[in-house]
């Protein structure tokens, strides 16, 4: 696959004429960390960063977006008829996603974008955007992309990948949607042994790489038998309930449906959701089927780690980024959950139950 | 304070022997530098994974919540005044708890100190007054006093003030303490600038609502903010509804608050909301000589109805 040079003195002349055919998107520093978000006309995205705080999902599927609008205005004809909310799906670029985040919206795809239910307004945001990946050099002590099926200068849903190699750039062609913006961009010189460069760094990065999971026993344990494990408990008791893991993740993909009004105008939205919150699961008839914290909890730990593995059979529902692990307020941690998951013998538990 | 975890673990296991507990909350050792994680321990083997030190700063009252079971439960300060403020409020009864006392000396703020190296942060230990941390390619030494959680370091309420057991002798509360410097600077400011400053505060609240669950004041069966019949706060990130949220979140909790700062501490984006909660706390003490959870035998000041209360307005 071609390799592309960037000497770094071009990168933002190149960025500024991709500015022209693409909205542009990057990390960007907003105080003391940096986030994912539509850079500014000018704006360079930041590359001095490990990963940004929240994951860069909110691209494509934003915490809140408007759905539909309505009038209640009954002196206007529409009034009370939902109409679709303008869009603005013309090309976007991620520039300096990580690996892990692009790989995490090939996961939720598999839910948005199904034979049976489409979802457009992630399916047409998606499609609109075209990914430059940024391999990572120096992955943190939190990262487990690579035995969660990633990896630092993971190439599945990147257009281009990224290395930083110093001075400049080495820019891999993925795909012909990140051929077109290579040469948008103005970004066409080869490099001398561009795939072997990349090469020696991947390698350099995979072997920084020190937190990992097992995951080879989750799909053949029986469902049920995990499901009423006695770990549970233990495992929930410190947590909050609070939305942080399910926000910060990539992979997450539950939404809510609310209506806004503002006095006789008002718009549909889709907004984030989060199964650790007792609202998501609330009955009209005021039953919970996820009454406490421990149904919850495991509710989402089952779902990464065991009904998207039996579902899917790809593997499971996380790419191994480390957002929940670092920014979980009680230090609840996937890596020994899927640990407890992964090696659970219900004989040998029941003789551990006091 | 490390030399604590011995004792700590010593009294538990008796609780647990002779039945005097069914379970004992505490922290384990967390998986990450400066991150503990609340646990509980139901058999006397178990307490070998209690522990303790600087990094203990989630308020325990909050696992207390309308438990049934007897419980030990390790409090430090703050945590025993939530201890006070929940028995007062029939969230847990006295004679559910054991108490084990933790006199504290403050814990570590995480954020500080990891805004303080370059490179990610792979361990942290403490010893005699001194924090150590170790990157990858660097080892400093901290002074633990320079880097103690905001609240930590304008506590003066560092002993238990309800105990049944004590985890170490008592400590010497900090004096000469100017608690509410930050509050008065904000208090100066025009209402424009005011206002900034709460917009610039709240700007990357993702309304995960870390703040309220980490709070062991906001235990309502259904937040204001979760209500649909009527729907007081809109949903979204707009900032008018994150305020609201924060600001009432605030308001709920004047006179009830100790300022243990699990809210702050909780937040994944790092904001300092316990700047609207300290203010409240601020005017309670200076109108009402009000500090909440120091006695069993009175209610907090907004909680309370006094026939010869000085306000007109309320007769």
């Amino acid at each position: 696959m071609k390799v592309i040079k960037i000497d770094k003195k071009d990168w933002a002349d190149g960025l500024a004429k991709l500015s022209g055919g693409y909205r542009l998107f990057g990390p960007v520093k907003d105080k003391e960390f940096h986030n994912f978000k539509e850079l500014d006309n000018g704006e360079l995205p930041d590359f001095d960063f490990s990963n940004t705080k929240l994951s860069a999902k909110s691209m494509v599927f934003p915490q809140a977006e408007a759905m539909f609008k309505y009038s209640l205005d009954e002196n206007e004809a529409d009034h009370h008829i939902m109409k679709e909310a303008e869009k603005d799906y013309s090309p976007r670029a991620a520039i300096g996603i990580r690996p892990c985040d692009a790989a995490a919206f090939l996961l939720v795809k598999k839910n948005f974008d199904t034979p049976e239910y489409k979802d457009p307004y992630w399916i047409n945001a998606y499609e609109a955007s075209v990914f430059v990946g940024l391999a990572c050099n120096n992955p943190c002590s939190t990262c487990f992309c690579t035995s969660a099926g990633c990896g630092p200068f993971h190439e599945d849903g990147l257009d281009v990948l990224l290395a930083d190699a110093g001075d400049y750039f080495l820019a891999k062609v993925i795909t012909d949607k990140g051929e077109k913006l290579l040469q948008a961009a103005g970004w066409n010189t080869e490099a001398d042994a561009g795939e072997d460069q990349i090469e020696t760094l991947k390698k350099e990065a995979e072997a920084k790489i020190t937190a990992s999971v097992n995951t080879d026993g989750l799909k053949d344990k029986i469902t049920t038998e995990l499901y009423d494990a006695p770990f549970w408990e233990d495992v929930a008791f410190a947590c909050l309930n609070c939305g942080t893991c399910t926000y910060v993740c990539p992979t997450c993909w539950c939404f809510d449906i609310q209506d806004e009004t503002h006095g006789t105008s008002g718009i549909r939205m889709k907004t984030w959701d989060s199964c650790m919150y007792p609202l998501f699961t609330l009955h009209g008839s005021g039953h919970n089927p996820r009454g406490t914290k421990v149904h919850r909890v495991r509710q989402r730990f089952m779902h990464k780690l065991k009904y998207y593995v039996d579902k899917y059979g790809d593997g499971i529902q996380c790419v191994g980024c480390g957002r929940c692990i670092r920014l979980c307020p009680v230090n609840i941690d996937i890596r020994k959950v899927c640990e407890l998951m992964n090696s659970y013998e219900p004989a040998d538990a029941a003789c551990q139950v006091a | 304070m490390v030399g604590y975890t011995d004792k700590i673990r010593e009294i538990s296991e008796r609780l647990l022997k002779e039945g005097t507990v069914d379970m004992v909350i505490g922290f384990r050792q967390g998986s990450m530098p400066m991150m503990n994680e609340p646990c509980f321990a139901k058999r006397p083997e178990d307490v070998e994974k209690l522990t303790w030190d600087s990094n203990c700063g989630i308020n325990l009252a909050n696992y207390l919540t309308d438990r049934k079971e007897k419980i030990g439960v390790i409090a430090k300060g703050c945590d025993s005044r939530n201890i006070v403020t929940h028995i007062i409020e029939n969230k847990i009864k006295r004679d559910q708890l054991v108490i084990i006392g933790v006199p504290c000396k403050g814990m570590i703020d995480r954020r500080k100190i990891t805004s303080m190296f370059e490179t990610e942060i792979l361990s942290v230990a403490e010893e005699d007054g001194k924090v150590i941390v170790k990157t990858g390619d660097a080892e400093k030494i901290l002074e633990k006093e320079e880097v103690l959680q905001k609240n930590c370091a304008v506590c003066i309420h560092r002993n238990p003030v309800i105990y049944d057991e004590l985890a170490a002798d008592l400590v010497e509360e900090q004096k000469d303490i100017d608690r509410y410097a930050d509050i008065r600077e904000i208090e100066a400011m025009s209402p424009e600038d005011k206002w900034n400053y709460f917009d610039d505060l709240l700007s990357a609240c993702v309304r995960c609502y870390a703040c309220r669950n980490a709070c062991p004041l906001c235990y309502c069966p259904t937040c204001f903010v979760d209500e649909s019949q009527p729907q007081w706060v809109g949903k979204t990130t707009d900032p008018i509804d994150t305020k609201t949220f924060h600001f009432l979140r605030a308001y709920h909790c004047a006179g009830r608050c100790t300022d243990c700062g699990a809210c702050e501490r909780a937040c994944p984006v790092g904001i300092n909301m316990r700047t609207l909660t300290k203010k409240l706390e601020k005017d309670c003490f200076e109108y009402y000589g009000w500090e909440a959870g120091l006695t069993l035998d009175a209610r907090p000041p907004l909680d309370a109805y006094k026939p010869d209360d000085p306000e007109d307005f309320i007769k």
